[in-house]
């Protein structure tokens, strides 16, 4: 355990530090960092890269600042942009980057990693279907090759962002015959490829975040795919790895908490802060206790990722903890507002556009996506705590 | 630069839980319970050995010399064990209050010999946490009056550390005249809390408490700490039992993991707790490294702890069916371990409100 601070990174604070102060008013304002397609996004993510604030460890032939993985300094890059309240960069898609450079061919890390890290390449996620969601591997859009080229028939379901995306990254099934896990390939393709059509889903927040995508003999070159042919699932369980890492993220949770914290110091009921009254300080307190557990934890995970140890169960609790904790910070803040935290879109006495409002609805959507709290404890019970699967049965 | 164990950390983690592990097993728990008896003699020589008792004293004192978290990884190590040993108060409390305000001279007299297991210390501050009716201390002259109840590892010692009411610290001796200590009978029988009477006892004062309540917060944080980690430990093996009773209990033809039910509880305590180890390895290397920071690490540890460990004790108890009420099967000395943990220096609700005002809210 050695957390000090010396010479070296007393100063790459101060840098740090510096750039905020001079730059703070060129960053974007809002949650989401990757998938926003934003000019203002877009130049501020590149003179974060420029700088090392973003994709600082991807290598820099593919596109990225190529600094040697450092604990301290990320931990600096991210205390210091939450304690600003400024946006902080990212290293591409979190679902697909680390995929690319795990499993890419060269080729594809030459031509992926670079444009989706400076924002723009945008993807969008094609895994779900109507009829497969938790049950992932039972997929049905096919993929047939003929000639030089895959033949995609089906339809995609709860397809984030599918309406402003570049590419998609899809499971589709290819070889029919083979037991479900086995006959998957995990295929790359271009938005605008004739044959896809993109229809948006309105969820409760009353946006339409989420599409329903189909395909229609959908065209896409053979060597579009990233890994072999059939082992789609495990390239697919490579990426939901890094995506359970990024939903639930500690950095993430310490902002939330600062802004929770503003809104109680500066609400009040009869003249008094709801900090001062105990009953909602209580909860405060107890939320802060989960939100720094939870970034002591996700420092333990990246000394062992740096190590290349497998962090094991302070890896599988991230996801189901993380949003189950952002949610229940949006919670606060609601009851916190009392009956101004129901008001929405554009009713006058709103605080903070809305956003805990938002955030309230967004973070169930993030407790079901990416793997429901169900799934997720099935797999902290079977796969890191050795239970056994349940038994299959015939159809009920 | 590193969020880890150290190689020595695992080695002393490891070599505490094998000792523990054939020494202090459930059967000589048990033992000690049924006897009333709060000190094992020879677990505590033996910890003795293994340089428990002057973990956190300096060398030049004949202790060791590590950190928090060494003492941290210790107390885990005793609350896996339930062991019934005096570590909390007279290893590490005492030590804390010494070093933070002794002078010279009782330093000299007092932590070679906690660290040599020639003395047992208990240490009396609940009163300056939440002061119950007919309790408190008053000092005049060099001499203490009032009663100070729960003292931490007061039934087995010989000397104590005691607050009076403005917070200042001081030494007394068990057989001192005006003396009177009761044994409380509590919940856990792994370990014991003693009420103090004083009448006009004599008491030598740590010269650094007095105007300065600094000390007197020291020894409770490193108390509200070890107490967490022992949380931690105890919850830790309920778990690993209930995970464990999970794969090999069949009812319906099944071994009761495979029923989401129980998997689901099983994961939802693992999910609860995994966080708070990585919690108290930061918040016991922020005692030295980042002073800042460490107050109210310590409380959250505390408070956060006493939340998940009644959650892992009650659902650990829970996956085990009628066995887990039992006595035979004896889980419940970690259940009860884990209750007296929560209520000792401070429950969680009351150690928020210091994590609050340490905040400035
Ligand atoms: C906001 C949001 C964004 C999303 N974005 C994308 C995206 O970009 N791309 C994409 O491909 N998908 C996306 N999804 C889809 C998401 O991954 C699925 O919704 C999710 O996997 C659950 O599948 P389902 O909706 O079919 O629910 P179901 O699988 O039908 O689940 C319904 C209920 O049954 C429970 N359940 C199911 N199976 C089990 C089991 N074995 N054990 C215990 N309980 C079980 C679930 O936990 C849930 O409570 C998104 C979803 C949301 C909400």
């Amino acid at each position: 355990m050695d957390l000090a601070y010396n010479e070296e990174y007393v100063e790459f604070r101060a840098e740090v530090q510096a750039f905020l102060k001079a730059n703070k008013s060129s960053a974007p304002k809002g949650r989401m960092g990757w998938g926003q397609a934003d000019d203002k996004s877009r130049t501020w993510q590149q003179l974060l890269i420029k700088h090392g604030y973003a994709a600082r460890t991807i290598p820099k032939e593919y596109g990225g600042f190529g600094a040697e993985p450092d604990i301290l300094k990320n931990h600096i890059i991210a205390e210091e942009f939450a304690i600003a309240g400024v946006r902080p960069g990212h290293s591409g898609d979190p679902r697909l980057v680390p995929v690319v450079l795990e499993l890419g061919t060269e080729e594809q890390k030459h031509a992926l990693v670079g444009p989706t890290i400076r924002g723009d390449m945008v993807w969008c996620q094609g895994y779900s279907e109507p009829g497969s969601g938790s049950d992932l591997a039972s997929l049905s859009t096919k993929a047939v090759l003929e000639g030089d080229e895959w033949v995609i028939n089906g339809q995609k379901i709860w397809t984030s962002g599918a309406q402003h995306a570049d590419m998609i990254f899809c499971l589709v099934r290819t070889e029919p015959d083979a037991p479900k896990h086995q006959g998957i390939s995990y295929l790359i393709f271009k938005m605008d490829t004739p044959g896809i059509e993109v229809r948006p889903l309105v969820t409760m927040t009353g946006e339409a975040i989420f599409n329903e995508t189909f395909f229609t003999d959908v065209r896409v070159p053979k060597d579009q795919i990233i890994g072999r042919r059939g082992e789609g699932w495990f390239v697919a369980n490579a990426t939901l790895k890094h995506e359970r890492g990024s939903l639930g993220d500690p950095n993430q949770l310490e902002g939330r908490f600062r802004s929770l914290v503003e809104m109680l110091k500066s609400e009040k009921i009869d003249g008094k802060p709801l900090i001062e009254f105990p009953i909602y300080r209580d909860r405060l307190l107890k939320l802060q206790a989960r939100v720094l557990s939870m970034k002591c934890n996700g420092m333990r995970i990246l000394t062992a990722n740096t190590k290349n140890e497998e962090p094991g169960l302070a890896r599988w609790i991230v996801k189901l903890l993380g949003c189950e904790l952002n949610h229940q910070m949006a919670a606060l803040a609601i009851d916190v507002m009392g009956e101004l935290g129901v008001l929405y879109e554009d009713s006058p006495y709103l605080r903070n556009y809305g956003m805990w409002q938002r955030n309230y609805m967004l973070d169930l959507g993030l407790i079901i996506g990416g793997g429901t709290a169900q799934i997720q404890k099935n797999m902290i019970g079977e796969r890191a705590l050795g239970l056994p699967k349940e038994p299959k049965y015939d159809a009920i | 630069m590193e969020f880890a164990l150290s190689e020595e950390q695992r080695l002393l983690q490891d070599s505490i839980c094998r000792y523990l592990e054939s020494e202090c097993n459930l059967d000589r728990v048990r033992e000690a319970a049924e006897n009333n008896v709060t000190q094992q003699a020879e677990v505590w020589q033996g910890l003795s050995e293994l340089g428990i008792q002057g973990i956190i004293i300096p060398e030049e004192q004949a202790g060791v010399g590590l950190g928090f978290l060494d003492a941290a990884l210790v107390a885990e190590a005793l609350g896996r064990s339930v062991a019934p040993v005096p570590f909390i108060g007279s290893s590490i409390m005492a030590p804390v209050a010494l070093m933070a305000a002794g002078s010279d001279d009782q330093k000299e007299a007092w932590l070679p010999k906690i660290a040599a297991g020639d003395v047992v210390f208990g240490v009396g501050v609940t009163e300056q946490i939440a002061q119950r009716e007919t309790t408190g201390i008053k000092s005049d002259g060099g001499k203490l009056t009032g009663k100070a109840m729960f003292v931490i590892d007061g039934v087995d010692a010989n000397m104590l550390i005691i607050a009076d009411d403005d917070g200042a610290l001081y030494l007394v001796d068990v057989n001192a005249a005006g003396v009177t200590r009761q044994n409380l009978k509590t919940i856990d029988k792994t370990r014991a809390v003693a009420e103090i009477v004083l009448e006009g006892a004599a008491a030598e004062v740590l010269p650094g408490s007095q105007n300065d309540r600094e000390p007197l917060l020291k020894t409770i944080d490193a108390g509200r700490l070890m107490l967490a980690a022992d949380t931690l430990g105890a919850a830790d093996i309920m778990l690993e039992k209930a995970v464990a009773y999970a794969k090999e209990r069949k009812q319906f033809d099944r071994v009761i993991g495979s029923f989401q039910a129980v998997k689901h509880m099983c994961a939802e305590m693992a999910t609860e707790l995994e966080p708070c180890r990585s919690l108290i390895w930061y918040a016991a290397h922020a005692v030295y490294d980042i002073p800042d920071e460490a107050r109210l690490l310590t409380c959250h540890s505390k408070a956060h702890l006493s939340e998940v460990g009644r959650f892992v004790a009650k659902t650990s108890t829970e996956v085990h069916g009628g066995m887990g009420f039992t006595d035979l099967l004896g889980l419940h000395y970690w259940f009860k371990r884990i209750g007296l943990d929560r209520q000792l220096l401070g429950a969680p609700e009351l150690i928020r409100e210091q994590a609050a005002a340490v905040q400035g809210w």
